[in-house]
């Protein structure tokens, strides 16, 4: 029966300011019962305030093979971290 | 200037009486609902009737541990679900109800549920501190679980012919065990007097009206209100609710004290 339920992608929101971060997935017929199921499933604990469920099917994701066009070029271009200022003594911890 | 506490003036025999039957709806539906633990249809439901199995037992142990207080016989909330016989027990005869399939099992769900709500929503307001505090506890618990069921019966009610065919069953078969929710006696009616608990009667129009509009929703018609069984509110019991406590009390039972 499960198989006929589509896939919904669970974010939760652990504290008040902090992102809502992926934890999981699971089964459900609609978004509102995807909510349910997902208190259910992932907020036993207390770990939430708020969840946020989308379709995985509506998640466009980048190819794995497109790993290397997409992030290897970054790793040669130093100056894109701010890693050659010289920090005053007095700023203390940045 | 002593005030009297409700605790002092209101008869114990009625306040134990009042614990007993609360607890017990508590235990036994929430054992029952327990029976489903990795049965059900789908990874989901299955977690989501643990939940509530659990939410159940905690408020057993809530309402049977003020019991034991109260009946002052040295009894804990554990001596009072295990050490007890069938005839002792004070829960609905709806709760003790077999599961059934799926839907049944949401039906009675929903039915109860409705009433649960209702009956914690008013506890909130009693007039006894520790009755009030357990009910604002647990009150937050069945909130959802309303929620859930009356979700779910509408969604299968108003879901395929089958579904639909089979949540009408549960709730012709169901339905004659209602109306015990609402019969008060003396005990009832003295602790409603002193303003600790609703009296039976006044939470019908309340559930009649969270049901019409749920069943309406579900496209499933409400019997009409022939014969209702009585009983289980004064010990008078299923068949069901002796299998029941030989599972739920067996081990301590077969090995008085074990612990682990």
């Amino acid at each position: 029966m499960s198989s006929e339920w589509p896939l919904w992608e669970v974010f939760i929101r652990g504290q008040h300011g902090l992102n809502h971060r992926h934890v999981g997935s699971l089964h459900a017929p609609d978004a509102e019962m995807a909510i349910n199921n997902a208190r259910d499933v992932y907020t036993r604990r207390n770990e939430g305030v708020s969840i946020w469920v989308v379709k995985s099917a509506d998640i466009t994701a980048s190819a794995p093979s497109d790993k290397g066009p997409l992030f290897d070029p970054s790793n040669s271009k130093v100056y894109r971290h701010p890693t050659f200022f010289d920090i005053p003594d007095e700023v203390g911890h940045m | 200037m002593a005030t009297a506490t409700p605790e002092a003036t209101v008869d114990k025999a009625a306040l134990l009486e009042f614990l007993l039957r609360t607890g017990d709806n508590a235990l036994v539906l929430g054992h029952r609902v327990s029976e489903w633990c990795g049965h059900s249809p789908v990874l989901e439901e299955d977690i989501a009737l643990a939940n509530t199995a659990l939410d159940l037992i905690g408020q057993t142990q809530l309402w049977l541990g003020l019991a034991g207080e109260v009946g002052g016989r040295g009894r804990t909330a554990d001596d009072l679900a295990y050490l007890r016989d069938g005839y002792e027990f004070r829960n609905l005869l709806l709760v003790e109800r077999p599961n059934g399939d799926f839907g049944k099992t949401l039906m009675r769900q929903f039915l109860f549920d409705a009433w649960h709500y209702l009956l914690l929503k008013a506890l909130k307001g009693s007039t006894d501190r520790r009755i009030a505090e357990i009910a604002e506890k647990a009150f937050k618990e069945v909130a959802y679980h309303l929620e859930r069921s009356r979700d779910l019966i509408i969604r299968l009610g108003d879901g395929t012919a089958e579904s639909h065919r089979r949540m009408q069953e549960a709730l012709a078969d169901l339905w004659p065990y209602t109306g015990e929710m609402f019969v008060g006696d003396a005990s009832d009616a003295a602790l409603a007097e002193a303003g600790v608990v609703p009296s039976p009667e006044s939470l019908k129009a309340g559930w009649d009206e969270i049901v019409a509009d749920a069943l309406a929703e579900a496209t499933l018609k409400r019997p009409a209100d022939g014969y209702m069984h009585k009983g289980g509110r004064r010990g008078v019991h299923t068949e069901h609710l002796g299998y029941i406590l030989s599972e739920l009390q067996f081990l301590q039972r077969a090995y008085p004290g074990a612990t682990w």
